[in-house]
């Protein structure tokens, strides 16, 4: 079976380039804007979404994901929500892969049967569970793989080549590579460390591995491309939202295309990495 | 709720997975879960280690004063049965204290960090991290972190930095430093999340010291089971001093170590009535209150499965005590566990119900217990009148109240 993260990842390496993997958080400032910034991700360059869903304890992130939680709640985005707004988006882009990401207990909640079914049925291709090891993957990784839906786990500095065959058990679609130790949005590590990591996780799967956490710049994405499969930017996509919203949450600027602009510029830097590292 | 098969025995939990039947387990990230196998590992050789052993008890004794004491609360047992024969019921149980207030540091918070810092000793690591919500867990992290000589930084919610000054004061004069968390409410919930945040960022060197029966796999275990002194103190006290174990042991349950120290070497004892009793609030209607397992349902939260506030999208509330200690929206695993299979009963006390307990235990025995206390000394005010003289109640006096002067003082609209 194959979903369409990998026929997306396997066009990409056959056009000699780096995925570029965008991360925003659904329902951030509000549901309509949100989907428009969905919508307007394809064009700007990403060639895998991610699409987060809202917590209100997201242990693993940083003020700035955090905050946008917070708005997108306030807003009143739900899981229901935001599986709508993967199957509207789906509605007009049937290629484009999306990847749930966020944490278990939303989910744990909506149950997690339905959650497969629903998810399948708005056109979610894989899912990013930060707090699901594969110590607990019986809970939904496993079942997910079942319902045809990738299972994307994060590997870490910590994960040692000790338990790296452990945590790539059942991984499918793509390695997410988190380049250092702590939260999303922090400054990004050396990123000769990082290659030298993503050298040692493909020494273990033939998966694409991707890069994320601390790439905010069109010059880190492109030194990060030049080893990896892919680059994952989050935190500056979120942070571009941010930036148009007033004090009392108003919209001084159109989000959607605050994102567009960026996500243009990274996606330059994304698509001239291996030109880079040819030359 | 479906019920769990009854087990043969209620206190060999966790299994090797680190579940509590369907609770407890490792929801941690990646970046962590490699620290929290090697936290187990460690932790399975100290515990059978004698020279582990020997080095707690030690300081356990000549550093934190055990054993304490169990006490007969013959005022507040008197004063419950005039109360009891006021309603013509001629009745009222002996209460006793397990006085862990008597500890240093005030609480029974010492117990577990006593163990801990050993164990981060054990490792090799250089810094200490902590959450707090009164702020006694922060005092005794700081005071173990003076003792040793380790850096330690202290999360607290910004709410509870404000309602528990002097705490903070004693967590600085100890060396700490007590960083105000202003996420969500600013409280318990919030602390820890941003204990997790340095913890995955300073994987290499940092010892995070968590401070109740929650989280992921082994704390819940390790932390009851250096609890569990109290429980296991309580019991031979009272075989020496009544010749018999209690009929009703009570201890309040915020995360719920001081209850599972208490309860857990009482499970087995059939004939023991086990109540943890939870923050009410303001009432169980709203959602003012902290009564996860009384008006929750189950969640993961921080590292484990377990009852949880929350809304039907799953966001964790932040619910509300009148104390800080009480005021967190989940419970350790193995409460919810012992919830479901119904060997322990858990109950609610409202704000106004440990106020009026707070002063009077204070008035009839000369002791200010903590608020998080107050609740469960709340409960037997409810349930010994309506007891007979010849049984007995153990009520686990977890901390002292001076902490909570200025809060107690603000609600009864006084200044000081």
């Amino acid at each position: 079976m194959t979903t369409r993260i990998d026929r997306r990842m396997a066009k990409l390496k056959s056009e000699g380039r780096p995925a570029f993997v965008t991360y925003f958080m659904g329902g951030d400032p509000d549901y309509d804007t949100s989907l428009a910034i969905m919508k307007a991700l394809p064009g700007a360059g990403s060639d895998v979404i991610e699409l987060g869903m809202p917590f209100s304890d997201p242990m693993a992130d940083g003020p700035a994901i955090q905050a946008a939680g917070l708005r997108a709640l306030k807003g009143g985005q739900t899981l229901v929500k935001t599986l709508k707004m993967a199957s509207e988006f789906r509605a007009g882009d049937d290629e484009t892969p999306i990847v749930l990401m966020g944490y278990y207990n939303p989910i744990y909640v909506y149950g997690v049967d339905r959650f497969l079914a629903d998810a399948k049925a708005s056109g979610i291709d894989g899912l990013i569970v930060v707090d699901l090891p594969p110590e607990m993957d019986e809970e939904l990784c496993v079942p997910a793989l079942k319902a045809g839906i990738n299972f994307i786990r994060l590997a870490t500095p910590t994960t040692d080549d000790k338990r790296l065959p452990k945590v790539l058990e059942n991984t499918s679609g793509f390695v997410y590579y988190v380049s250092m130790t702590g939260i999303t949005g922090s400054a990004l590590a050396d990123t000769a460390k990082v290659s030298a990591a993503v050298k040692r996780i493909k020494g273990h799967t033939a998966l694409p591995v991707c890069v994320g956490f601390g790439v905010k710049t069109a010059e880190q994405a492109r030194t990060i491309g030049a080893s990896a499969d892919g680059v994952v930017v989050g935190t500056a996509i979120v942070n571009a939202v941010a930036n148009v919203l007033g004090p009392k949450g108003e919209k001084t600027a159109d989000p959607a295309e605050a994102v567009a602009t960026l996500v243009s510029g990274l996606a330059q830097g994304v698509r001239s990495a291996r030109l880079a590292a040819a030359e | 709720m479906n019920r769990p098969a009854m087990p043969n025995s209620f206190r060999t939990g966790p299994d090797e997975q680190g579940m509590f039947g369907i609770f407890g387990g490792r929801f941690v990230a990646e970046t962590l879960m490699p620290l929290i196998l090697d936290l187990e590992e460690q932790w399975n050789k100290a515990k059978n280690d004698p020279e582990f052993k020997a080095e707690l008890e030690n300081l356990s004794t000549h550093y934190a004063g055990r054993p304490s004491k169990l006490y007969f609360a013959e005022g507040l047992t008197r004063y419950l049965r005039e109360v009891s024969s006021a309603k013509g019921l001629g009745g009222g149980a002996k209460v006793y204290f397990k006085r862990e207030d008597l500890n240093h540091t005030g609480s029974h918070k010492i117990n577990n960090c006593l163990g801990q810092i050993l164990l981060a000793k054990r490792m090799g690591k250089k810094r200490i991290i902590a959450e707090t919500g009164a702020g006694q867990h922060g005092v005794a992290s700081a005071t173990v972190a003076a003792r040793f000589g380790y850096p330690c930084v202290v999360y607290m919610g910004a709410t509870d930095v404000a309602r528990q000054s002097p705490n903070v004061f004693r967590m600085k004069l100890l060396g700490a430093e007590v960083r105000p968390v202003t996420a969500g409410h600013g409280t318990l919930k919030d602390a820890m999340n941003e204990a997790l945040r340095d913890w995955v960022t300073n994987v290499e060197d940092t010892y995070y010291l968590i401070g109740t029966a929650a989280g992921p796999h082994p704390y819940p275990e390790l932390v009851r089971d250096f609890q569990s002194v109290i429980g296991t103190e309580a019991r031979a006290q009272m075989l020496e001093q009544e010749g018999r174990l209690p009929d009703v042991i009570i201890a309040a349950v915020g995360g719920g170590s001081n209850a599972i120290g208490l309860f857990h070497p009482f499970l087995d004892d059939k004939d023991v009535r086990i109540i943890g009793i939870e923050a009410g609030g303001r009432g169980l209607d709203g959602v003012e209150h902290c009564a996860s397992m009384n008006a929750g349902a189950p969640g993961v939260l921080h590292g484990n499965r377990t009852y949880l506030l929350q809304n039907a999208d799953g966001q964790i509330l932040d619910g509300h005590s009148i104390s800080a200690g009480l005021d967190y929206p989940g419970v350790g695993p193995e409460h919810a566990w012992l919830r479901d299979s119904g060997r322990v009963e858990y109950e609610p006390i409202l704000d106004e119900e440990a106020l009026e307990a707070f002063q009077l235990t204070t008035r009839v025995e000369g002791i200010i217990p903590a608020l998080e206390s107050a609740h469960a000394i709340a409960h037997a005010m409810k349930i010994v009148p309506k007891m007979d003289t010849d049984q007995i109640v153990i009520v686990n006096l977890s901390g002292r109240g001076d902490k909570d002067v200025h809060t107690v003082a603000k609600m009864l609209g006084m200044e000081i």
